[in-house]
């Protein structure tokens, strides 16, 4: 890893049992700030539940374990001390089916800002407003922001979920494939839309695209069987991997 | 060919079965409709008894049954719900609480509702009501250690909560977990969760259980007979502490200890029939309500 | 370092006092149904104490006596003084207790009141088993029309429909089999009681009918697909497929239907106390009428007089209610937990 980046998370040693059965088996890495981390490997290999363990969604599950740190703003986010809900406020999560509520757009942007106490109008209007900019669907929603937010299309439904988690001022953002249950243009949109959204946030992403994961982001890690097999630059990832396995797989996956 | 004929009796059998309960169920609305047709009018609803009951309207009975299931909903229907949150939200499937809520739950609904009038007699008005008067009444004049409406409504309240958390349960079971995931994930927590995602998308079971639970609270009769409930009031009941007049037992007292029941019969079928037209629009409500939700969920 | 964005929140745990009070009101309040049964338990037995323990609640009454007198309330409910007023007409071996309660007469007021219960247990059985052959067969057969041979569009209206009958009170059932059924029934086969257990059974025959059916009819349709779709697969017919397949996989589930049918039966108050004739008889002709346990406390609570022996062996009978009932339900959700479960899991 170049030596010029910060680092935003760190894990280390990080092991994972849904009850008896182990899917994460003591995986270390750590995520640069400001980059476009993708998580590849085939399907159960334990991307998602990773991805869940940096935001401790984990905890909702019944029966999981947790072993091991992870470091968010100097703190294990597993130390007794930290409140999970402060730490999801900064840590945002996109989920792969995308789960607007059965509310309003500006209800479904305004209800990050809304629980963590803003009730000034003209600042939820502004904190509304930007985060829809942000997420690249202003433009086809400012006129019907009364509208239920399930009746959008299902591209601009996973906009307006990114565009609820920006509205609460994250650090980082999980996806866990954002993009798996749209047509291409909208995947092409969201994908557009990391782009953009790097230069604020750190991005951790999980895709079972190579061209998609080749094409967003900095660094890969390549997950196998609840394994950490390889994480590193993107471009060497797909050009030149250390390991055999990883070359395998992402040849096979583009193949 | 004789596997046939056996198949299709079958069927016929069984469809019959249905037949035979449909028809059952309209040869009751329809014998009670008719019976009580002649005095049936809006001065029966609006008037009261005249005549040593004999004639005249059953007024202060509605009014009874009507206080009666809103008093009741007040207890049953906030115990019902919470307790159905709790039970889908909090609770730990696994749990040793879980476990003894649930099964009480299911106990409580197979108690017979005598049982409960019994338990009101021996809880509400005998322990309960005694203390109060103890503590309260400076004369020692018996107020609240005697049967009243508020009796009757909490013994009916036990009755009914069952009703309430089932069908609170079912409603928050549709609520899709990816929904409740959304919340958490932007940081709110568990209570927000529930009050801004998981309750507003209940309301219908709220609703339902709330409406089934006073259609119940309204028809029942046995849990009230020793806890509050008289066969006639000179006045309607005006404090907790009052007892009340009740279509179901107004029905069965004209019915089998009036001293002369021939006289009063076209009441008591006109009776019958306000109390079964009351109980059925609720529950036909929430059946409505009930299917239009289901279809909402299946879109 | 400088943070671009971020809420700058720190990750130190907060207590949040709302999520804390939230959290405890409604563990609280769950917990009440579990309180309820226990209280019922206590509290109707403790009414019935005296016939367990004869001897012992003589000295609480009279304890209870010198701290009701020594209250300020002499005007207040005067459970010794009637008890006094009572006994002073009640030969002295007037004592709840087992024995009194074996007799085969009930006759709890008079000169020498009798407290045999047997009569009354005879009266809810007869009732009760009435109603369920009356009711059961018809139920289930619904039961299997809607779940197996209607068509989706015409079980969803039968369904509702038989859901209404559920909603009937039981005191307009009972007005019916009073006013309507007994006279029918009579005219037909000609007995000399117009009110007895035929009449009774009949009519709870119609309070039992939705819960069978409901119940019966969630255990055909849990019935996993895969099951029924294999006997089709084999050239079986609908029917056949109905009666050998489908059928036997649900019994624990129509058993658990009769049972849950038979406890609603055995504990309703209201239909019996109006169809049956109230007389306690220990006969098994069920064209006589009878007097069930459930009546009797309906009927007579009112007017005993609270402490006294009538009045404790009333909470008596309902006591035996709730276990009876209690035990009955609990054997039904076995059936369905246990047995149901595991047959679905394919074993
Ligand atoms: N809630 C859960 N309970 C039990 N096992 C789970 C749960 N979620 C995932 N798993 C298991 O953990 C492994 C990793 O799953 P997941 O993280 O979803 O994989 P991926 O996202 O890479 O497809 C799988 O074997 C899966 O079956
Ligand atoms: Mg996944």
């Amino acid at each position: 890893m170049r030596m010029d980046l910060q680092t935003e998370i760190i894990v280390e040693n990080l092991n994972l049992y849904y009850g008896k059965k182990k899917a994460l088996n003591n995986v270390s890495l750590s995520i640069p700030e400001n980059k476009v981390t993708a998580l590849i490997g085939p399907s159960g290999c334990g991307k998602s539940t990773f991805l869940r363990t940096l935001n401790r969604m984990n905890d909702l599950i019944e029966g999981v374990k947790i072993e091991g740190t992870v470091l968010f703003d100097d703190r294990n986010i597993y130390d007794n001390s930290v409140d999970v809900v402060e730490l999801r406020k900064r840590i945002g999560m996109i989920f792969q089916k995308s789960n607007p509520f059965p509310k309003s757009i500006y209800e479904n942007v305004a209800f990050g800002p809304k629980i963590n106490g803003v009730s000034n109008k003209s600042q939820l209007d502004e904190i509304v407003e930007q985060s829809l900019i942000r997420s690249a669907l202003w433009d086809e929603v400012k006129d019907d922001l009364n509208k239920s937010g399930l009746a959008l299309s299902g591209g601009q439904q996973q906009r307006l979920c990114i565009a609820r988690a920006l509205a609460v001022n994250p650090e980082v953002l999980l996806m866990d494939e954002p993009a798996s249950a749209l047509d291409p243009i909208s995947t092409t949109k969201i994908e557009d839309l990391i782009y953009e959204l790097k230069k604020k946030y750190t991005i951790i992403i999980v895709t079972h695209n190579m061209q998609q994961a080749a094409r967003v982001s900095d660094f890969t890690a390549f997950f196998y069987m609840g394994d950490l097999i390889e994480f590193t630059d993107t471009r060497k990832m797909f050009t030149a991997p250390d390991l055999k396995q990883t070359e395998d797989y992402i040849r096979g996956r583009f193949g | 060919m004789n596997n046939k004929i056996l198949g299709k009796s079958i069927v016929a059998v069984s469809a019959l079965a249905v037949i035979m309960i449909v028809s059952a169920l309209l040869f009751i609305l329809l014998e009670i409709y008719l019976g009580g047709r002649s005095v049936l009018s809006w001065q029966f609803l609006t008037g009261n008894p005249t005549e040593g009951m004999t004639e005249g309207g059953i007024f202060p009975a509605i009014v009874g049954t009507v206080l009666l299931v809103l008093i009741m909903s007040v207890a049953c229907v906030p115990i019902g719900t919470i307790t159905a949150i709790y039970l889908n939200e909090y609770a730990s499937k696994k749990s040793f609480f879980t476990k003894m809520i649930r099964f009480a739950v299911n106990t409580l609904s197979g108690v017979p509702a005598i049982v409960f009038g019994l338990f009101g007699l021996g809880f509400f008005i005998q322990f309960i009501g005694t203390e109060m008067d103890r503590m309260f009444s400076a004369d020692g004049s018996l107020l609240w250690g005697q049967p009243n409406i508020l009796w009757a409504s909490l013994t009916m309240a036990l009755l009914t909560i069952p009703v309430v958390i089932v069908s609170v349960e079912e409603s928050l079971k549709t609520v899709p977990n990816d929904l409740r995931g959304g919340g958490y994930a932007l940081g709110a927590t568990k209570w927000q969760v529930i009050r801004k995602i998981v309750i507003p998308n209940s309301i219908s079971g709220i609703l339902t259980g709330s409406i089934l639970a006073i259609g119940r609270g309204a028809g029942e009769v046995a849990p009230i007979l020793f806890t509050g409930v008289a066969y006639f009031l000179p006045h309607l009941p005006e404090k907790l502490s009052d007892q009340f007049m009740n279509l179901g037992y107004h029905i069965y007292v004209m019915a089998t200890q009036s001293p002369d029941v021939e006289a009063t019969k076209s009441i008591q079928y006109a009776t019958a029939f306000v109390l079964l037209a009351c109980t059925f629009s609720l529950s036909f409500i929430a059946i409505i309500i009930r299917y239009q939700f289901r279809k909402k969920i299946k879109e | 370092m400088q943070k671009k964005n971020g809420n700058t929140n720190s990750l130190d745990r907060k207590f949040r006092l709302s999520e804390f009070l939230s959290e405890y009101i409604i563990k609280t309040v769950a917990f009440s149904s579990f309180a309820i049964i226990i209280l019922i338990f206590v509290f109707v037995f403790k009414e019935a104490a005296p016939i367990f323990f004869p001897k012992e609640k003589k000295a609480e009454t009279s304890q209870f006596l010198q701290s009701e007198t020594y209250g300020e309330e002499p005007g207040t409910e005067q459970p010794e003084n009637s008890l006094e007023l009572y006994s002073s007409y009640t030969p002295s071996h007037d004592v709840a207790s087992f024995k009194n309660l074996t007799g085969k007469n009930w006759q709890p007021v008079g000169e020498e009141p009798k407290y045999g219960v047997l009569p009354l247990i005879i009266g809810s059985l007869k009732v009760t088993v009435l109603a369920i052959l009356f009711g059961a067969p018809i139920a289930i057969l619904a039961a299997i029309f809607s779940a197996l041979f209607a068509p989706k569009g015409l079980r969803e209206i039968i369904k509702p429909i038989i859901e209404l009958l559920a909603s009937f009170p039981s005191v307009v059932i009972g007005f019916f089999a009073l006013v309507t059924l007994a006279t029918v029934l009579q005219n037909i086969f000609g007995y000399s009681y117009r009110l007895n257990a035929f009449v009774g059974g009949l009519a709870m025959a119609l309070a039992v009918i939705p819960i069978v059916y409901t119940v019966t009819e969630d255990a055909l349709t849990a019935i996993p697909k895969y099951m029924s779709e294999a006997s089709l697969a084999l050239g079986a017919t609908k029917w056949q497929t109905a009666l050998f397949v489908v059928m036997p996989a649900a019994t624990p589930g129509i058993f658990a239907a009769l049972l849950l049918g038979f406890g609603r039966a055995f504990g309703e108050t209201m239909i019996v106390l109006m169809a049956t004739g109230n007389a306690p008889l220990s006969t098994f002709n069920i064209f006589e009428p009878v007097r069930t346990m459930s009546a009797t406390i309906g009927a007579e609570m009112a007017e005993v007089v609270f402490g006294d022996t009538h009045y404790t062996v009333l909470f008596f009978i309902g006591a035996s209610l709730f276990v009876v009932t209690f035990a009955i339900n609990a054997i039904a959700e076995f059936y369905v937990r246990t047995k149901l479960m595991k047959r679905f899991r394919g074993e």
